[in-house]
């Protein structure tokens, strides 16, 4: 199977629908002719036309407004915010509108939107370059939030996004693009070529919204993540030599409550570990899930290994992302507690 | 230092307020039939004066004149003096009826009948509006059910919206309606990207986005200029000014600004103002925009001068804030009185056979209403079962939602 970034990924994800479906419309700020900041949708434009792959003004509530109202009329917008910190200005488009638009309609109107955005940190990018912004979809009933963990992933998953009838949320943590990132920031990193997740299928495959993937199956303790913290939790088992069952969400919601609460009644402890700010973060709904579903399992207090509740900084970077140490710390301290 | 005076913050005022004389004297209104026609494929810059005028058909005496009159015949004037009519009557028996606790809340449209019942006569099927909550003329003139809008506004179980929304928040996919949403001015851009879908599909079918005068101050409103103008999607955007936002009189969202259609013209939007209480020229300027937009000249702004008679809603109470008697002095007059004049003059009506219609109308409305009724009303044991209420939240339910739709035990 050939190796991909998790760029190439999602490019050939959107290429691939694109060549499916013709209402599949890609459109967002540079993304036409330039092919995006971050490239994903390089060449979209020169194979489907401007009318299927054109750049747009600058106006996140314009292009999720537009792609609403593209999907009233039947079309399936797969649109960029170039950043999640940009994602704002469309809150009000996302929450009252695309998430509304089924129930509000009673099915009148229908609303099969993917708005694509680039999150989280660990790449230097200060306040409004690497927030974590999931909470405040998840929060939202009727949108789907998916958070990609790797190549394969991100191009079965958003392959699914874009065939799903719901507007779906579709958040890429782009320290993972070019390769996984275990929060050592002072290693080289590894490039996707050379790890196994960076194996994509050729063509139409789906990985299915609502199920997570064990990454690492374990019986000491449970950790629940997803995104970029799936590799850091992956370096503090290894290290701290704890056996944790690892699972990726992948999907937030609707999330695979099943697997979650398998795998804590299984093991009797939990670590939550996510990049976004403590509280009320989505953490708090896994704790609060975990600790209703698994009570009497239970051996130890659910931890949450999380960023600081302060706006994302730019020199303490490596002081705020929650890397290997923290998160073995956890590990650690749930084990004996 | 500086020799300059303390700064000061202007904050506009209405002319007048409750206890004053009313005062449209700052209004300039044109003669009828004064403003020319260009042809629909003109540029923006030609027609500039067109968003500091004020297109009308009908003069004092009732007759239509100049280059906007003409397009309609007595039959269709007769439908459309039928559509306001009904929509007047519509408005009082539902506004009757949250006063007698059969519904929670109504909107009325009173002075403001004839902008979205001649509009809609120039739309053709598959178009579609995507309305306020003020232009249920659209759907009137389009011939939705009157007790499926009443069943709407009762929240009854044959509520074609199961009970979810306010009432007066219509949706039909079929009438060409979109469904309305409480947040104000999303609709607008949404209108502007169902147009590029039209375009992108190579369809011959048109969007047309309403907004009122307060709402032009969201950002979805310049949101939908910028992408209409870059895309020159087929689309029109009307805005609806009855120089009240609630208790906000226009001025405050208009600022500087001579009119609200002159924004379109920073955009490269050809911007037209309307007489909105003049049925013929309501439709005079719809048809041509929406030509516009069907020959893919790309999108217009019409700003529709009007005035809000009613209250903004059943919870409010203008009283408070302006004068009494301010909508008997509203220059445009009334649209259904004028119509009703135009149509005597061209002998085409009289006034016996306008009671005569306004009788009929009232039945035809009462026993809408009292359909509706036989469903239930907002109180009554009839209404949507507790099981509508988790469906159609997402495609398919998820598992979350299905344990706490058990959980209601529904």
């Amino acid at each position: 199977m050939p190796r991909r970034t998790m760029i190439e990924a999602i490019r050939e994800a959107m290429d691939v629908m694109m060549s499916r479906d013709d209402d599949v419309v890609v459109f967002g700020e540079d993304v036409g002719y330039f092919g995006g900041v971050f490239r994903a949708s390089q060449g979209l434009q020169a194979k489907y036309g401007k009318s299927r792959c054109f750049d747009t003004p600058i106006s996140e509530l314009g292009i999720v407004g537009a792609a609403v109202g593209m999907a009233a009329y039947g079309l399936k917008p797969c649109v960029e915010i170039q950043f999640a910190d940009y994602m704002y200005p469309a809150y009000d488009q996302i929450v009252s509108e695309a998430a509304r638009l089924r129930y509000r309609s009673n099915g009148q109107f229908t609303c099969p939107v993917v708005v694509r955005m680039p999150t989280g940190g660990g790449i230097f990018g200060g306040q409004t370059h690497s927030q974590s912004p999931e909470a405040l979809f998840t929060h939202v009933c009727g949108i789907k939030t998916v958070v990609p963990s790797n190549p394969s992933d991100a191009k079965g998953l958003l392959i699914a996004a874009i065939e799903d009838p719901d507007p779906v949320i579709f958040l890429e943590p782009k320290r993972l693009y070019n390769g996984p990132f275990d929060g050592h920031h002072d290693r080289p990193v590894t490039p996707w070529s050379k790890h196994d997740l960076g194996e994509v299928a050729e063509g139409y495959y789906t990985v299915p919204l609502g199920r997570a993937a064990i990454r690492r199956q374990g019986e000491a303790v449970t950790i629940l993540t997803y995104g970029t913290m799936v590799h850091v939790a992956e370096s503090a088992a290894a290290e701290t030599g704890i056996d944790a069952e690892i699972i990726d969400l992948r999907t937030l919601l609707p999330l695979d409550l099943d697997t979650i609460e398998a795998s804590v009644k299984k093991t009797g402890r939990c670590v939550i570990v996510h990049e976004a700010t403590l509280t009320s973060g989505f953490g708090a709904e896994l704790c609060a899930l975990v600790q209703t579903r698994c009570f009497y399992h239970l051996e130890a207090p659910i931890a949450r290994v999380a960023g600081w509740d302060t706006p994302y900084p730019h020199a303490q970077e490596w002081d705020y992302f929650p890397g290997p140490a923290r998160v073995s710390r956890a590990l650690a301290e749930t084990l004996e507690a | 230092m500086t020799d300059n005076a303390p700064l000061s913050l202007h904050v506009p005022e209405p002319a007048v307020r409750p206890g004053d004389t009313p005062d449209f004297s700052n209004i300039r209104i044109p003669r009828a039939g004064q403003v020319a026609r260009p042809e629909v494929d003109v540029d923006a810059e030609a027609i500039r004066d067109l968003a500091f005028s004020v297109i009308r058909v009908l003069n004092r005496d009732g007759e239509a004149v100049g280059p906007w009159a003409g397009l309609l015949s007595d039959d269709e004037l007769l439908e459309g003096l039928r559509h306001m009519m009904t929509l007047r009557a519509f408005d009082a028996r539902m506004q009757m009826a949250q006063r007698q606790g059969k519904t929670s809340f109504y909107m009325q449209h009173m002075g403001e009948e004839a902008v979205s019942c001649a509009f809609r006569k120039a739309l053709s099927p598959g178009d579609m509006n995507f309305p306020t909550y003020r232009q249920a003329g659209l759907l009137i003139a389009g011939g939705y059910s009157l007790v499926d809008m009443a069943c709407q506004i009762y929240s009854n179980t044959h509520d074609p919206l199961k009970g979810r929304q306010l009432p007066v928040m219509y949706s039909s996919r079929e009438h060409g309606f979109f469904s309305i949403s409480g947040n104000l001015a999303t609709q607008y851009i949404q209108a502007v990207g169902w147009a590029m879908a039209s375009a992108i599909k190579n369809d011959t079918k048109i969007a047309v986005g309403w907004i009122g005068d307060g709402a032009t101050a969201e950002s979805d409103f310049h949101a939908a200029l910028v992408f209409a103008s870059t895309y020159r999607a087929p689309v029109v955007l009307n805005i609806v000014n009855n120089q009240w936002a609630i208790s906000t009189f226009q001025g405050i969202a208009r600022g500087g600004s001579g009119t609200f259609a002159a924004r379109g013209l920073g955009f490269g939007i050809p911007a037209l103002r309307v007489d909105g209480n003049d049925y013929l020229a309501v439709h005079a300027v719809a048809k041509w925009a929406c030509e516009r937009a069907r020959r893919n000249l790309g999108p217009t702004l019409v700003e529709h001068v009007t005035y809000r008679v009613g209250a903004h809603s059943t919870s409010d109470d203008p009283a408070g804030y302006r004068p009494k008697t301010e909508s008997e002095a509203w220059p445009l007059g009334d649209p259904v009185i004028r119509l009703k004049n135009h149509l005597i003059a061209r002998g085409a009506w009289s006034e016996e056979r306008h009671k005569q219609t306004e009788a009929e109308i009232l039945d035809t409305v009462i026993s809408a209403q009292k359909e509706a009724e036989s469903f239930g009303t907002l109180h009554s044991e009839q209404r949507p079962s507790a099981r509508d209420m988790f469906e159609g939240v997402f495609s398919q339910m998820p598992p979350h939602l299905r344990r706490q739709r058990q959980e209601a035990g529904v």
